[in-house]
């Protein structure tokens, strides 16, 4: 391993190693940020649910917007598969369904970024428990 | 190239690693790797997460799902509902013991609510054989803020306007112990770190050093550039394996880095550090006897003047702090004392971590700012008395400490109000004990204890704890008087008020504390005979109620010292002169015909 010659040296060294941790100090706080949850059963994975969760994950992290992206289970919409919840801080999450990578963009985009709702949303007729 | 979306964090300290972590580490890995999923899950051996009565602990993120009591064969449940299928595996979340709820996010636990983590910041969080991992939650910044931006003296005022206190257990304030170090002129001086942890029932120092020991390290650099000092020495209990492995590793790591050794961040500071091992002498905890056993001498305390400030480990100017004390420092520096002293009490600032033990429903190691009261950390932290039973006292300070009582529930925890109410913060232990504990053996229990620990070179020390002892031991055998419980009180002064080091100065406490809180418990014990905890085995008798016996000998035949006699379908008698009170007709009889009496 290099040696760190400088204090510029630790800090290029602590930016560069933040983001391997930066999965944790987001756990650590989820109520200040983004949470979306993407539903990966059979249905959801056989839709490509998983593109769309890489595609969240890359994208939030390139748009600098501090996200939460988590997998669960089957949500029961499988006619709309992909589905996905957004959690905004302070708000009520909402789902979106038929979420492909192009929707997922829209999200961000409108909804994440803006508050502003766009298409797809599955009214929520069920009750997480913490 | 490995994309991680989730992290499988796993408690890697002493307790949970006995309960077998380190499989559960290993047959998660297994199972991950047997899906496929190695690049996307990483599997991470952490410090100690406190919460050590529901161990071993597996949290996942970033759901921060918090499981408990984890065992091995349990792994490939967990990958296969949580991480593959998003399913939360219910049977392993904690159950909140008083209404019954589920709760998966450790946030919600009373155990963590009230807690501020600081010395513990990283335990729990990073895995501490890497040193990345502690770089990346800003780790050797404060250190390189010191050498670069501050000079040593603004450090010391740094921490001087912080408020920091000791947290051995002397409560002295940690800028000026550096001060009096930093002015001191030498060729040669020492900074040491204590880690001979030695309170029964304390175990914060050792979770640090396992959880998180680059903290240690980096603050003792920092305290080392204050004084003018180069050289490192941590004296450390040989009995903490696992710490002084991870100290190993972590200096190993340190030095491959330039963080320790010559030319520390191109700022022309050199430092490094060594181990020293102790035997695990109780009163190597106190300074000048720690030194002393360090240099290879006897670990016997000196008078102070002189301070090892002055003349400390060969001679030279010394600063010894304790772990604990070490891994606040880095946050003070990078937080700022401002930030720092407006959390805790007006007279102890900050936090304290305490390792709650005994009759409680949360056995574990919590942080918790200063001031504090005991009510919410025995209560709301700790989860309440065990199994419904009546709070009793709580012995905070271990052997050198004293018992509280109902009426001190209330009193915010700090240095100052811990020895107004006749106690003392000590390390952090705290004992918890319900009606079920004899308070006269429980001060017999620390007497046993200094007994065995006094290093012998003071007279009331050596012989005046030994009677001590003694005197308990007749009162707990039924055979003590009243004009014992006086001599209890004036030989206890006399012990505290000629000793030479604290371990003399603070042993009779556990008595005089009980005799002022419990004196009825004594007098119950002397006066009428009776251990009103039912503890005291010399003060009870077993007693076969003649109604309820129906003869069927039972008893008789598991009795080891054949003193219980009668026929068959008679009642039974017991000998009280030959039983050894084993209990074991007791336990047998069933038709709870034998009670203590």
């Amino acid at each position: 391993m290099a040696k760190v010659k400088s204090l510029a040296d630790l800090k290029r060294m602590k930016d560069a190693l933040q983001s391997k941790m930066d999965l944790r100090e987001k756990s650590n706080d989820p109520e200040g940020l983004v949470q979306i949850k993407v539903a990966m059963a059979t249905c959801g994975i056989a839709s490509g649910a998983k593109e769309v969760m890489e595609f969240l994950i890359e994208e939030t992290a390139k748009r600098g917007i501090r996200t939460v992206v988590t997998q669960t289970g089957c949500m029961g919409y499988c006619y709309a598969e992909p589905t996905i919840e957004v959690h905004l801080p302070g708000k009520e999450p909402i789902v979106f369904g038929d979420v492909n990578i192009k929707k997922a963009d829209e999200i961000i985009e409108k909804y994440i970024k803006n508050g502003e709702l766009v298409d797809g949303i599955i009214p929520v007729n069920y009750k997480t428990l913490d | 190239m490995e994309k991680y979306k989730m992290h499988i964090l796993i408690c890697g300290g002493t307790g949970c690693r006995a309960s077998a972590s380190e499989a559960i580490q290993n047959n998660l890995q297994e199972a991950i790797k047997a899906k496929g999923l190695d690049d996307e899950v990483q599997v991470v051996m952490t410090g100690c997460f406190g919460f050590c009565e529901k161990g071993p602990i597996v949290k996942i993120l970033p759901d921060n799902t918090f499981y408990v009591e984890v065992k091995p064969e349990d792994a490939e449940e967990l990958i296969e509902e949580h991480i593959v299928k998003g399913r939360k595996v219910m049977r392993l979340l904690y159950v909140d013991p008083e209404n019954k709820e589920v709760i998966s996010d450790s946030k919600h636990m009373g155990f963590y609510k009230k807690q501020i983590r600081i010395a513990l910041r990283n335990c729990g969080f990073i895995n501490p054989e890497n040193l990345d991992e502690y770089i990346a939650r800003d780790g050797y910044a404060a250190l390189g803020k010191c050498l670069a931006e501050m000079t040593p003296q603004t450090v010391i005022d740094e921490i001087k306007e912080s408020g920091l206190r000791g947290r051995g257990g002397g409560g002295f304030p940690t800028g000026l112990k550096w001060e009096f170090a930093a002015k001191n002129i030498a060729d040669q001086k020492y900074v040491v770190c204590n880690a001979d942890e030695g309170d029964p029932g304390a175990f914060m120092d050792r979770s640090i050093l396992e959880g998180d020991p680059h903290s240690v390290l980096e603050a003792m650099a920092i305290c080392a550039y204050t004084m003018g000092a180069d050289k490192g020495l941590i004296y450390i209990r040989a009995e903490y394996p696992l710490a002084i492995t991870r100290l190993k590793v972590a200096i190993k790591q340190a030095r491959e880095y330039g963080l320790l050794g010559n030319d520390i961040l191109g700022s022309g500071f050199n430092f490094d550090v060594e181990m020293r091992y102790g035997a695990g002498a109780f009163v190597c905890g106190e300074e000048t006897a720690l030194i002393h056993s360090m240099e290879g001498l006897r670990g016997e305390p000196t008078v102070k003047p002189p301070f090892p400030a002055e003349s400390g480990y060969n001679g030279k100017p010394t600063n010894v702090n304790n772990v604990e004390t070490f891994a606040n420092i880095p946050v003070i520096i990078n937080k700022g004392a401002s930030w720092f002293n407006k959390i805790g009490s007006e007279k102890s600032k900050g936090t304290k971590v305490f390792a709650l033990a005994g009759k409680i429903n949360n056995v574990g190691l919590i942080e918790v700012p200063m001031g504090t009261t005991l009510r919410e950390v025995i209560y709301e932290i700790g989860g309440g008395i065990k199994d419904g039973k009546k709070f009793k006292a709580v012995q905070t300070g271990g052997p050198s400490g004293g018992c509280l009582t109902e009426k001190h529930l209330d009193t915010p925890i700090d240095f100052d109000n811990l020895l107004a109410v006749g106690s003392m913060m000590g390390s952090g232990g705290m004992i918890v004990m319900d009606e079920d504990d004899c308070m006269v053996s429980m001060a017999k229990f620390y007497l046993e204890f200094t007994v065995e620990e006094s290093c012998g070179k003071c007279t009331p020390c050596r012989v005046g704890n030994k009677r001590l002892h003694e005197i308990l031991d007749k009162i707990t055998l039924g055979n003590g008087t009243k004009e014992d419980l006086d001599l209890l009180r004036n030989l206890s002064n006399v012990i505290k008020d000629t000793s030479l080091c604290g371990l003399g100065q603070t042993s009779p406490n556990p008595v005089l504390s009980t005799l002022d809180n419990f004196y009825d418990e004594y007098l119950a014990h002397i006066v009428d005979h009776r251990c009103p905890a039912g503890q005291c085995k010399a003060l009870m008798q077993y007693v076969i109620d003649p109604e309820l016996c129906v003869g069927c000998t039972l008893c008789a035949r598991n009795c080891p010292v054949d003193c219980i006699s009668g026929e068959r379908k008679e009642a039974h008698l017991i000998d009280t002169s030959k039983c050894i009170k084993c209990g074991a007709c007791m336990e047998k009889c069933k038709f709870n015909a034998i009670s203590i009496q």
